[in-house]
């Protein structure tokens, strides 16, 4: 598996809370402290009430497969392909980009129930999703 | 605006795998072709436009082309989707009086450059104003280009409405039978059959094989924009009857992943209906339509977005031949994106030009009316 070390990611100071929670492990979501509004992805103000007080917290890490694809072509060596690629809609409600592990790619589908797990990067754990048992 | 300014003159370069030129050299090629089409010298210019991902810089241009002096000055986000978002721009500086002449213009080198399908971990987390914010999201996940980005929405329509690949291949063989016959196609004189592009290998499995994708191009597309009062002086103008740019909450270009129902292009549809209000025109008074294919799933949902068909429904138009010559509605008849170049949208523009002024290589029967749509902005042109 050393062969393919996924590349860090690329923080940026609205970002950088969802990539260090990641990196302990956790999927944390912002969430607005004044209206308490999720939001994803994070962003410098509230859209709704325009506060600027503005938390990342942590989420229950189960939601479904919202859509997905197998990715064959261009490859990077960071990657093993395909890359099962999944958009997941969150218990909470955001969606995030991931990755779907441990799965048949002949066995995905939009509806999956999915939770979330770990993989590491050159920097650090970001979070990605596999089938949730006794769910599918 | 309502057809108060028109296009006057359009020029290009070759489209090529590698140019073996400059950007800039490119660009300037493309403008002193259309200041010649249009009969305009450079000191008639006074504006330009251009992306903001060109990276042609503005001066270099300006020198060696010669312009005496600049008035107006802008650059269009979202990539490709804000291509026809030029038009806008260049109509409203010769409306509001702050330039004359302005010419828009798309160089690029996205074949023997950077190319835009090559897989590369991105060094900055957002791209140039392009309206994709998708490389911080999608870089530790693999997902590292246009196709991979839009391959989410393009799962969700097929599951949403049945369509499949072939169907999107029907669509293809169509727009590569029209490039076939287009001398400046890529793929002049290759049509495929829909066997051709089934086998055609994947690259974002379900919805985006080989053939499903646009050609990265080397080349540069440039037009002349000015008021429609001095275009009555020029030998072949084509007015803009409407230009219009729409932008959603939550929307992104390419990396579309948060809208409420990725299977719909909302903000397109709102565009369309802005394009059809401004203009005073109705859906069946077009006579051919330019649908940006950067892939073939974005040409399905604008399609219906646009309202020439139903959600849904595209893969029926399509298989009822309604794309064709004869078709409700020609469209990409220069082959699109697909099958003659990718100038990042401005070749379809030139196309629908070319229909409307009767010297297109697939030349339809006295059209009219002409939509071009990039999603994200697009024109009405009429004659
Ligand atoms: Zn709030």
């Amino acid at each position: 598996m050393t062969d393919h070390v996924r590349p860090a990611p690329l923080r940026t100071e609205e970002n950088d809370g969802f990539w260090t929670a990641a990196a302990e492990g956790r999927l944390a979501v912002q969430r607005c402290d004044a209206c308490g509004r999720w939001q994803h992805p994070p962003r410098a103000m509230c859209p709704d009430c325009h506060s600027v007080a503005l938390s990342f917290a942590d989420v229950a890490g189960t939601g479904v497969v919202y859509s997905w694809s197998l990715l064959h072509h261009p490859q990077h060596p960071s990657f093993e392909y395909p890359v099962v690629a999944v958009l997941v809609t969150l218990d909470e409600g955001p969606r995030v980009l991931s990755n779907l592990v441990g799965v048949d790619p002949a066995d995905v589908r939009i509806g999956l129930p999915v939770e979330v797990t770990s993989a590491p990067t050159a920097e650090g754990d970001v979070p990605v999703f596999a089938i949730r048992e006794g769910r599918a | 605006m309502n057809g108060s300014t028109s296009i006057v003159g359009v020029g290009a370069t070759e489209f090529s795998k590698e140019a073996g030129r400059s950007e800039t050299r490119l660009a300037a090629e493309a403008i002193v072709a259309a200041l010649a089409d249009a009969g305009l010298t450079t000191a008639d210019v006074d504006g330009l436009v251009s992306f903001t991902v060109d990276p042609v810089e503005e001066t270099e241009l300006v020198r060696s082309l010669g312009i005496p002096a600049v008035r107006w000055s802008s650059r269009v986000p979202y990539g490709g989707g804000g291509s026809q978002g030029m038009f806008q721009h260049a109509a409203a500086a010769v409306l509001s009086g702050a330039a004359r002449a302005v010419v828009v213009y798309r160089a690029c080198r996205s074949r023997s450059g950077k190319r835009f399908g090559r897989a590369r971990v991105a060094p900055e987390p957002v791209s140039g104003h392009s309206g994709t914010t998708a490389m911080q999201w999608a870089t530790p996940f693999g997902v590292l280009t246009p196709a991979s980005w839009m391959s989410f929405e393009s799962t969700r329509y097929m599951h949403e409405t049945g369509t499949t690949s072939a169907d999107f291949g029907r669509a293809v063989v169509q727009f590569r039978d029209y490039a076939a016959t287009n001398p400046n196609a890529y793929f002049a004189g290759r049509p495929i059959t829909l066997d051709d592009h089934q086998n055609s290998r994947w690259i974002a499995e379900p919805a985006i094989r080989l053939f499903d994708c646009c050609q990265e191009t080397d080349g540069a597309v440039a037009m002349v924009v000015t008021s429609s009062d001095r275009a009555a002086d020029t030998p072949a103008p084509v007015q803009i009857a409407a230009a219009a740019s729409v932008g959603l909450f939550e929307e992104e270009v390419a990396s579309n992943h948060y809208r409420p129902d990725l299977s719909r292009f909302d903000g397109t549809a709102e565009m369309g209906d802005s394009l059809f209000r401004a203009a005073g025109l109705e859906r069946a008074d077009v006579d051919v339509a330019m649908i940006y294919d950067a892939f073939t799933p974005m040409f399905f949902l604008q399609l219906e977005a646009l309202g020439f068909c139903g959600y849904g429904e595209a893969k029926d138009f399509v298989a009822d031949g309604h794309l064709g010559p004869t078709g409700a509605l020609p469209c990409n008849t220069n082959g699109g994106l697909i099958g003659e170049a990718y100038i990042h949208g401005l070749n379809l523009t030139l196309e629908a030009v070319r229909q409307l002024r009767g010297s297109s290589p697939n030349q339809l029967d006295d059209p009219h009316v002409a939509l071009v749509s990039a999603g994200r902005t697009g024109v009405l042109l009429r004659r």
